[in-house]
């Protein structure tokens, strides 16, 4: 242990930096040492443009307040700015959480007037969802029946999530931040709404079209590798 | 052991006291014990329908309090020997004068006794509602063939599915012919795919039910009047009977299907 050993890398690559911290050492060595490392190196370089670093911690896991410091710490050289922190690590309530967010969970039954169904990942409905119903989903929500109610796909905020229903007649979209009604003169059978998906297009619109369409807009949807 | 069935809809005046007064009485006239009991406190009126209001001496919270016994609030129905009997409301208290503990322990007792027990809910979904609900073991919601009826029994469908009894049952109240033959009105299958519950009958909008609910006298007791046939109908059906639903376009019938009804009414 002298005190000579690098505890921080610093390597450049096309994309930015790269800042490898070791995971052995104590945190707070750590700490000065990134601080002293940056104050020196980049001195000479205040009028570049902002060059993004990613912050790789290996085994170290990595409080949210330890992160937020390593950020401000990079954050103040002035041409640089965290665009990850990357570990290896991470708590059971963390990994619980991903997990949750990544599960499709689904349900058979009515979802009537008053009632909100709220999941954290994808959710599957076989049945309807009256007028009155909710479901609140982070990822996408996948209904098997007839959509009378809302429905709320990403609603913590992921854009790119989608809602599909056998029978899209909605009295609400609403898709993270963005919300469509139905229109006012609901002449139901005025047009086929079998089998429709909802999705938020490049002028930040929710849209409605054929389910066929959705293979294009939103390909991560298929999580399916391999098949003969 | 009775049956104790309580009679809700969420949305006020689509005929909940009507349809207790009517079945009630229609039970009794199939020969069996039915106790009615009135949970609207503070805005009792299941009493006038049946004409029993001047009998009325103690009442539901009277009981739960201790005042009386059970026995001496129950009103009897003269016209049925000795099978209708009701629990009146108190017409003094609001509805938190009675927890829905009180209300179980109570209609477990009257099961005992009774063959029927159907609760009268009032509107709402606050603590009447869980007032009512608490004893009862079956369910039957009462909606009228209007978007705003149908949206409140689809909420109380679903609060009911949540308790311990069984999947509650449908009946559509208050139908007028011609406003569903033109489409003004949401039909018969609107409603029932729309609540997707099983449907326990159907009840045509008559002048006479409301002719008789101010007389003192339920339209069940009318032999000819389509209305009643209705209520004794549903009424066979809790019996377990199994009887078509009544048609709703008598006159428009061609010759042969006259016939056919006809031959067919035996």
């Amino acid at each position: 242990m002298m005190g000579n050993r690098q505890n921080v890398m610093i390597k450049g690559t096309k994309d930015g930096f790269i800042l490898q911290l070791d995971d052995q050492c104590g945190y707070d060595t750590l700490k000065y040492e990134l601080m002293e490392k940056l104050s020196v190196q980049y001195k000479a370089l205040d009028d570049q443009p902002l060059i993004s670093a990613k912050i790789q911690a290996g085994n170290r896991y990595l409080t949210n307040e330890q992160k937020e410091e390593l950020r401000e710490i990079v954050r103040s050289q002035k041409s640089l700015v965290v665009e990850e922190i990357h570990s290896n690590v991470m708590t059971l309530e963390e990994a619980d959480m991903l997990k949750r967010q990544h599960e499709m969970s689904s349900m058979a039954g009515i979802i009537r007037s008053g009632q909100v169904i709220e999941v954290e990942g994808d959710f599957l409905l076989i049945g309807d969802v009256n007028p009155g119903g909710m479901i609140m989903a982070g990822g996408n929500i996948y209904i098997l029946g007839t959509l009378k109610g809302i429905a709320h796909a990403g609603c913590y905020g992921n854009e790119q999530a989608v809602i599909v229903a056998s029978q899209m007649r909605p009295s609400q979209l609403r898709i993270s931040k963005h919300l469509n009604r139905a229109p006012d003169t609901d002449k139901n059978d005025q047009e086929s709404h079998e089998m429709e998906c909802a999705y938020i297009d490049e002028s930040d619109q929710i849209v409605v079209d054929r389910l066929q369409v959705l293979r294009h807009v939103r390909p991560m949807i298929t999580k399916h590798e391999g098949g003969r | 052991m009775g049956d104790a069935i309580v009679i809700t809809s969420g949305k006020g005046g689509v005929g909940k006291t009507t349809t207790t007064a009517n079945l009630g009485t229609a039970l009794a006239m199939q020969g069996k014990k039915v106790c009615l009991i009135d949970t609207d406190i503070g805005l009792r009126n299941l009493d006038v329908v049946l004409g029993l209001e001047n009998r009325i001496i103690y009442d539901l919270v009277d009981v739960v309090e201790g005042r009386c016994k059970i026995q001496q609030a129950l009103v009897k129905d003269k016209r049925f020997d000795d099978l209708l009997y009701l629990l009146p409301a108190a017409q003094t208290s609001d509805k938190s004068a009675v927890e829905p503990k009180q209300m179980k322990e109570l209609v477990e007792q009257l099961k005992q006794d009774y063959d029927y027990i159907l609760i009268d809910c009032p509107a709402g979904i606050e603590q009447g509602y869980k007032n009512a609900i608490a004893g009862a073991n079956k369910a039957i919601v009462v909606t009228t063939p209007e978007k705003s009826a149908v949206r409140d029994a689809d909420r109380i469908v679903g609060l009911l599915e949540k308790e311990a009894i069984e999947p509650p049952m449908l009946i559509i109240n208050r139908i007028r012919n011609h406003m569903m033959e033109s489409g003004d009105m949401l039909d018969i299958d609107e409603v029932t795919t729309h609540l997707s519950i099983d449907l326990l009958g159907i009840v045509i909008d008559d002048d006479q039910v409301i002719t008789a609910s101010n007389k003192g006298e339920p339209i069940a007791l009318n032999p000819d009047n389509k209305a009643s046939i209705a209520y004794r109908n549903i009424a066979k059906r809790i019996l377990g009977e199994s009887i078509p639903l009544m048609s709703l376009t008598p006159d428009k019938k061609s010759v042969m299907q006259k016939l056919i009804g006809f031959f067919g009414k035996k």
